[in-house]
């Protein structure tokens, strides 16, 4: 039995506010995706205003991990964890300003639909793959497992290519009709922000060998 | 120059080696002249005192017209005073050294105290014996009798009681104290039930280095508890407890020896005070270690 | 939170030597406040002025106003029996009295008059398991406390201090002599009084004071420098000594 009951269940909390900020980070995304798709402006409207709730979460957590610097002392594996934390935090409040970002957009996206335009379909399948990485990237993280980390790291060539893709694709849409620039554009910073939320993703499951063994990207840190 | 520092250091140290070898040689000679004087008088006294305990000895009072001698009524005496001046001097001590060490604010008062009870137990016996037998005897009126004989012995053990209560006071942690009076307890009530009892070793090894005081005591004696060598009725009257004279077994030695040459009687008497001796001795060190353990 | 304890210019001294000086310094209840500072400081001093254990030391003199539950401890008229018996002190070292487990507990209820064995039985189960002690010596009451390891000491002498049920619980450098691990038993344990009761402490562990106290008073040559919520002054302290003493720079 721990001698430190207190302690323990304050990193404990600490873990579940960062799983559910982790969550709501994915979820605005999920949403953001959603509102994209059927070019849906009050819900996008909702994204937005969900992003303050998101960056609460980000206060909150940091003063959890300072309280805890500060009180508790931690050491070893919680030292590693407070600190990831502190970390981590940042890339998901960053998701979060990404979905909001993208439902900003949503509305000038105008006359837009999915049938009509694919890059907007394919821009919305590299946001579900966007998306599948956080929550594969939150899972390892929450059980410090290091081989899903890397798959995620891995899977992100998969959102990049589709970048690179959709990209092209527009390029060609602008040269071939001129007068869509406007929403090409907008796409365009669409497909960059999901880019950016895979960045992130990557970003978190690297901390993941970090709570695991000290090491970041294979250097010790200490 | 180096050189010769070095000779040099080397010829003191096999000097100071003879000087070692010589010292040592010294004391090992001390210690051995100590014991085998010790061995002697032990064995001196039991080879001539212990064949003559007889049961007869032990067990009747002297008689005249039969001829014999008998040491029960000194035994007796003995008894009553060791019980009566333990009455006397344990609560008068341990009431004095609670009070020197727990209550007295006054330091000096202390220190004077102190150091006149240090000089009490150095004084000769003799002249408590001298000061008993003006006091109690004359002064008093109780003239030589046993109750005199006890409370001179009081004033001669009361020093041994303060001293040994006071040292085991003071070894009581002073964190028991702060703990008692921590949970709202008074002063008496913290001493009653805290400090006496964790110092009750110390006050039974007192008690029983006074009774060895007591037993082995002569000087004070023989002016104050008298010579009587008949057996005193203690129960008869209360005239009987206190005014009856009698000669402890020391003061019995004393008479046999000088004034009988019952040399045989003497060293019998002799071997018993020594058994006495080592048997309280014994209870002392063992009594002192058993509450110790507590 | 209401205040319990206050002290308003609190002067104390020791013959010619002043060793507190005009203190001020609300103590709110049902949490833990710490006194840190470097030796000599006076947050000692302080704090056995609050139960007037300072009483014992020959040439001390207090002035000013020392309140619990808005009465001057040092007027006339207050019982220090029943003072000391609303406030508990847990001391430095673990000073069990040499005596059973169960009669260390009831040595405090036996003072102020409980007698009843019904009585004293339940007093001791719910003060060891209030020093949550209890479940490590229920088969062994009746055995010598000297025989507990030194944490678990410590916990007695807190079973002990809670077994006359007082408001306030003293703890002076309580967990200085114990390993880490009996150290944290008793930050845990503390973190569970102060639920019941008001406890402040005084520790050179200022890692110690950080992890358990509600508020921190910084104490420096009998002087209270700075007082406040415990993140605050472990963050950002107002005063320079503060700041300077809390991370070790001096003391």
């Amino acid at each position: 039995m721990s001698n430190r009951k207190y302690y323990d269940s304050e990193l404990e909390a600490l873990n579940t506010a960062l799983i559910e900020m982790g969550q709501a980070a994915a979820d605005a995304v999920e949403n953001a995706l959603q509102a994209l798709c059927a070019v849906d402006t009050a819900a996008a409207a909702e994204v937005v205003k969900g992003d303050t709730r998101i960056n609460h979460m980000e206060r909150d957590i940091e003063h959890r991990c300072m309280t805890l610097l500060l009180r508790q002392q931690p050491v070893a594996s919680d030292l590693r964890q407070v600190t990831a934390a502190l970390k981590v935090i940042t890339d998901l409040e960053r998701i979060g300003d990404h979905a909001a970002d993208i439902a900003e957009i949503v509305p000038h996206l105008g006359r837009m639909n999915q049938s009509s335009e694919p890059a907007l379909n394919e821009a919305v399948q590299m946001g579900r793959n966007a998306h599948q990485m956080i929550l594969n990237a939150l899972d390892a993280f929450v059980r410090q497992d290091e081989a899903a980390a890397r798959e995620v790291i891995a899977s992100d060539d998969v959102v990049d290519d589709a970048f690179d893709a959709i990209k092209r694709m527009l390029g060609q849409k602008l040269a071939h009709d001129p007068d869509e620039v406007d929403s090409v554009m907008d796409l365009l910073i669409v497909i960059k922000y999901l880019e950016r939320i895979a960045d992130h993703s990557v970003n978190l499951a690297e901390w993941v060998q970090f709570v695991r063994t000290g090491k970041y990207k294979n250097e010790d840190i200490f | 120059m180096d050189h010769n520092e070095h000779k040099e250091t080397r010829a003191l140290s096999s000097s100071r080696r003879a000087y070692d070898l010589i010292l040592r040689g010294l004391l090992y000679f001390c210690a051995a002249v100590t014991c085998l004087l010790l061995v002697f008088v032990i064995g001196y006294i039991f080879v001539r005192g212990l064949p003559h305990i007889t049961w007869e000895l032990l067990s009747t009072s002297p008689s005249y017209i039969k001829d014999t001698i008998g040491i029960l009524p000194n035994i007796v005496n003995t008894v009553y005073l060791v019980v009566v001046t333990l009455i006397i001097t344990l609560p008068l001590g341990v009431g004095a050294a609670v009070y020197l060490t727990e209550y007295a604010q006054n330091k000096k008062l202390v220190a004077a105290i102190e150091f006149a009870t240090e000089t009490l137990t150095g004084i000769p016996s003799i002249i408590f014996g001298l000061v008993g037998m003006l006091f109690f005897c004359q002064l008093l009126g109780l003239q030589a009798s046993l109750l005199a004989g006890s409370l001179t012995l009081v004033i001669v053990t009361i020093p041994t009681i303060i001293r040994t209560t006071q040292e085991s006071l003071k070894t009581v942690p002073q964190s028991y104290r702060e703990a008692a009076l921590a949970l709202g307890s008074g002063k008496w009530y913290m001493i009653r039930t805290v400090i006496l009892p964790s110092s009750i070793d110390g006050i039974v090894t007192g008690c029983i280095l006074a009774i060895g005081r007591i037993v082995g005591e002569s000087a004070a004696l023989l002016f104050t508890a008298g010579m009587g060598m008949s057996m005193n009725n203690f129960f008869g009257s209360v005239d009987n407890f206190v005014h009856s004279s009698g000669a402890s077994l020391t003061v019995a030695l004393y008479v046999y020896a000088r004034e009988r040459a019952e040399f045989d009687v003497a060293f019998a008497i002799a071997a018993i005070l020594m058994i006495l001796t080592l048997v309280i001795n014994l209870a002392a060190s063992l009594v002192g270690r058993k509450l110790k353990k507590h | 939170m209401p205040t319990i304890i206050e002290a308003k210019n609190l002067d104390l001294w020791y013959g010619q030597k002043q060793a507190l000086k005009k203190i001020n310094l609300e103590i709110p209840e049902r949490q833990i406040t710490a006194l840190i500072g470097p030796s000599g400081c006076g947050k000692s001093t302080f704090l056995r002025t609050i139960d007037r254990m300072n009483d014992l030391v020959p040439g001390v003199r207090v002035e000013g106003q020392m309140l619990y539950a808005g009465e001057d401890v040092y007027s006339p008229s207050v019982d220090v029996t029943w003072l000391r018996r609303k406030i508990g002190m847990v001391f430095q070292k673990a000073n069990p009295f040499p005596m059973s487990i169960y009669d260390n507990i009831a040595y405090g209820p036996r003072i102020h008059g409980t007698r009843k064995k019904s009585e004293l039985d339940e007093i001791v189960e719910k003060s060891l398991r209030g020093a949550a002690l209890w479940d490590e010596v229920k088969d062994r009451l009746k055995k010598s406390a000297m025989g507990l390891s030194g944490g678990q000491q410590q916990r007695l002498c807190i079973a002990r201090a809670l077994a006359v049920q007082p408001d306030v619980l003293l703890m002076d450098e309580s967990t200085s002599a114990l390993d880490p691990g009996s150290t944290m038993r008793i930050e845990e344990l503390m973190r569970e009084l102060k639920k019941d009761y008001t406890v402040v402490i005084v520790t050179h562990n200022m890692q110690q004071a950080a992890r358990i106290s509600d508020r921190t008073a910084f104490f420096l040559l009998g002087e209270m420098v700075e007082v406040g919520p415990t993140d605050k002054i472990f963050s950002t302290p107002e005063d320079k000594r503060t700041e300077d003493y809390i991370s070790g720079r001096f003391g």
